[in-house]
């Protein structure tokens, strides 16, 4: 790093340069590591179809792993993700069975508002209930998922009594591209744009990096923190539709344990489990990388045990890299500082 | 800054209509009132400084005019018109910011973000226009002076360039009105001089600058106007050229000693404790001093001085780097409370929330916890033996409570301090280190404590009690070692030590005879 940059117009200067020094060409490096490694194994595995399988798993997760990263920026965790989207996918499911005609628009408000309704209930319980994320939503989660086993009891919707169309929707493609890694990569690029060039994203940094200040700064905490988690509900009741469109079958204990994967892809994609730092993209690539690493062991012929393992190590190894590369960066500057 | 009609040259004389006015302002804390009719103005072109004794209210009137809290009564008048904040955000709308004593800035974000956070400006589409927001933050850099990078993270700066930061926040925000809250408290001379030259050259262009400082050079360098604060109650608003530091100080300090604190008379014995030397770098510095039994020792200075911290060290919770502690003539480990706690010693600390008590455990859990390997039996803690002392204890102190299985948190703060008292107490110490044992506790349960300690001094045992309530030190004290800045100011005996005497040596000014 450079000292002081008076009179020099400095903003983009840097920009490869912090590039080079996110933690998003990290994961970036490491997915392209373990293709090339497993390509030169079973060179099937960058087949068209199996590329396309990576991505349609990979859509879902990261769907999911955009609005979980607002809600991590802020300094919270929403846990019931996985709950909502059993709720989102079995009322969905039920309504595209009793109404065949729908057009495909219906299903996706639908879910995407049955998930915002849970996120409102998370927000509101952690704001003015003055309960942290952790618990409410760990309480949530159960909640929700109690909610549906009660509604569907045993019940299940099989793929023969939803609508050809809605089940069609999970393969077609628009100009080569699947519908579902459309809908992700839209979802994961406006959430990202909304993160880093609107007032309202930088407030949830602003957020999570000092509540304190934030409050003193007149920043509307109430109601940022209210919009992360209808965010991530929203994003979760999104995610509902297309597992049952993708899936087909429906049964209460759709999504079980997602919740899970959500956050660690989060973590893994560099976003601070403290709050304040890290990208909406980086929690998308975090989500391509857990998805890779499962299809590739399985390709390798690798125990699926170690899949879990793997990930775990990769969760601490995130954390760990953090963590060296804030006491780096605070070494560096106060280095410089000295020589000011 | 707005482009007011600043009249430099005329701040001594008629400085026009405030800016912003403080009127008859009174908040109370549950059932502690804080401020009480407190009334004063702002003028544009001026500093005023806002000075008191610790707790005299002045950090509540900050939090008023940040919008934090909100006046129970009276009224806040910016440019005549009276104003109600529901929130800081109110109050930064109509032009007021506010430097608090620790700045609050977000670690994670960009210097240049930090400054233009909400007021960020947008390009196409509402977009933040990062290029000129960071352009901003330059021009007010070179503006200010001071060779900041605008596109490095906030963690890491030190404390001078933070609150730079926090004045180059209030500039991009034209804010009319600035408060500092205790600014200087952290800063060295040079980061001083280079505060108060911004601040300065923003008073000389129209900013009405309110100051908080416990230094009085600082006052009579920088402010034009005083208000001074006691007890909560407005006490005087004059010129800081027509008052002298002397008048200052005895307005500050000048109560009625209505509520006195006596202490039995005792014949000190052998010597308990022996500091000697003690330094800890860039925390305290030299600090020599010894308790005898059956004496009461306060050590006194504004809040920050490392009163709590030297006895900290003593009790081994800190570490020091060099010097001894000596307790009945046998070096202390350092470092080791538990070693502490063996030879004799009980730390009472200053917060009782944090540090003293668990809120949620029960009253006779709380009592007897340091004991709790001592009164278990086989490892294993019966509640018998446990209610036992705790009963005992609690009869002792006259404690007010329901069970003793309630918890802690449903005491009141004098109740709650006689169950950090009788948990300590009941370890048997011979030398007990009390941090403000009564703040923030009512006038009865006061008088209670100070009987209690000096009985305990009677008993022989030796006290050091960390104080910042004048009255209190003053009755209580056999002698007052002042601390100012992290070093021994005085050591003062009982005959010596007076209001004036006591707070000249914590404010580094002389005895005037």
């Amino acid at each position: 790093m450079t000292t002081s940059t008076l009179g020099a117009p400095a903003p983009h200067r840097s920009f490869v340069g912090g590039l080079l020094k996110t933690r998003e060409l990290g994961i970036v490096l490491a997915l392209a590591l373990l293709v090339a490694y497993t390509a030169i194994d079973n060179p099937r595995f960058l087949s068209g179809q199996s590329i396309r399988d990576n991505l349609l798993n990979t859509a879902i997760l990261a769907v999911m792993a955009a609005g979980q990263a607002v809600v991590v920026i802020t300094r919270n965790i929403d846990l019931s993700v996985g709950s909502v989207l059993a709720i989102s996918a079995f009322t969905v499911a039920t309504m595209m069975s009793a109404n065949q005609d729908l057009p495909m628009i219906v299903p996706i408000v639908v879910g995407i508002l049955v998930g915002a309704v849970a996120g409102l209930i998370n927000g509101v319980l952690v704001r003015y209930g003055k309960v942290p994320a952790l618990v409410v939503t760990l309480g949530t989660m159960y909640i929700f998922r109690g909610l549906v086993y009660s509604w569907a009891g045993g019940d299940q919707v099989n793929a023969d009594e939803l609508p050809g169309p809605f089940l069609d929707f999970a393969n077609d493609s628009v100009l080569g591209i699947p519908w579902l890694v459309l809908i992700a990569l839209v979802v994961v690029g406006g959430v990202s744009l909304m993160m880093r060039n609107y007032r309202i994203g930088r407030e949830m940094y602003a957020i999570g990096s000092s509540p304190q200040a934030a409050e003193l700064a007149g920043i509307k905490v109430a109601r940022n923190l209210i919009v992360a988690f209808v965010l991530s509900g929203a994003a979760a009741g999104l995610a509902g539709v297309l597992f049952a469109s993708r899936f087909g079958t429906i049964d209460a204990s759709a999504g079980t344990g997602y919740e899970l994967n959500v956050v660690a892809a989060v973590v893994v994609g560099g976003v601070a489990v403290f709050g304040g730092s890290g990208t909406v993209w980086g929690a998308g690539l975090g989500a391509l990388l857990l998805t890779v690493i499962s299809s590739a062991l399985a390709v390798l012929d690798i125990n699926q045990f170690w899949q879990q393992a793997i990930v775990g190590s990769l969760i601490i190894l995130a954390i760990c890299a953090d963590r060296l590369v804030a006491v780096r960066i605070a070494r560096s500057l106060r280095k410089r500082d000295a020589h000011v | 800054m707005a482009e007011s009609p600043a009249k430099p040259g005329n701040r001594a004389g008629d400085p026009g209509p405030a800016r912003l006015e403080v009127a008859d302002v009174t908040k109370s804390f549950g059932a502690v009132a804080a401020v009480q009719g407190v009334s004063f103005p702002l003028f544009p072109g001026e500093a005023h400084a806002l000075v008191g004794e610790n707790g005299a209210g002045k950090s509540t009137i900050v939090k008023m005019l940040a919008g934090v809290h909100r006046p129970d009564t009276g009224t806040l008048r910016v440019d005549g018109a009276d104003v109600e904040f529901a929130g800081p955000a109110d109050a930064k709308a109509a032009g007021i910011a506010v430097i608090y004593q620790e700045p609050t800035l977000f670690p994670d974000l960009s210097v240049a973000e930090n400054i233009a956070m909400g007021n960020q400006p947008l390009s196409k589409l509402r977009q933040i226009d990062r290029r000129t927001m960071h352009d901003n933050a330059e021009k007010l850099f070179r503006r200010l002076g001071v060779p900041l990078d605008p596109t490095r993270p906030a963690r890491g700066l030190s404390i001078a360039d933070q609150q730079l930061v926090e004045i180059a926040k209030a500039l991009s925000a034209e804010a009319r009105v600035l408060i500092m809250d205790e600014p200087t408290a952290a800063l060295s001379g040079v980061e001083v001089e280079r505060l108060f030259s911004v601040v300065r050259s923003l008073r000389d262009e129209g900013a009405a600058i309110m100051f908080i400082s416990h230094r009085f050079e600082e006052i009579t360098a920088l402010c034009q106007r005083v208000t001074i604060m006691r007890d909560g109650r407005h006490v005087a608003t004059e010129l800081v050229a027509e008052l002298s530091i002397d008048d200052m100080i005895r307005k500050m300090v000048g109560r009625d000693l209505s509520a006195l604190f006596p202490k039995q008379e005792v014949e000190p014995g052998e010597v308990l404790l022996e500091v000697e030397g003690l330094s800890r770098e860039g925390v305290f510095r030299d600090i020599t001093f010894n308790v005898r039994a059956g004496e009461i020792v306060a050590l006194a200075g504004l809040v920050g001085a490392g009163r709590s911290e030297v006895m900290q060290a003593v009790f081994g919770v800190d570490p020091y780097d060099s010097g001894t502690v000596r307790f009945a003539g046998r070096k202390l480990k350092a470092g080791s409370p538990r070693a502490a706690m063996a030879a004799g010693l009980a730390l009472v600390p200053e917060d009782r929330r944090q540090q003293g008590l668990v809120m949620d455990l029960s009253i006779e859990r709380n009592v007897t916890l340091p004991r709790a390997r001592k009164l278990a039996r086989l490892g294993l803690l019966f509640g018998g033996t446990e209610r036992r002392s705790a009963q005992t204890w609690t009869e002792k102190l006259q404690t007010k409570l329901g069970r003793l299985s309630d918890a802690v948190g449903t005491l009141s703060g004098g109740n709650q301090q006689k169950v950090v008292l009788a948990k300590w107490l009941a370890t048997g110490p011979r030398l007990l280190i009390v941090d403000e044992p009564t703040r923030g506790i009512d006038v009865g349960t006061k008088a209670e404590v100070h009987r209690l300690l000096s009985s305990l001094a009677k008993d022989g045992m030796g006290v050091v009690m960390v104080s910042s309530e004048l009255p209190e030190v003053l009755g209580m004290a056999d002698r007052v070692v002042v601390l100012r800045e992290g070093k021994i100011a005085a050591e003062l005996t009982r005959a010596e030590a007076t209001e004036e005497s006591v707070m000249y040596a914590a404010m580094g000014q002389k005895v005037s005879a």
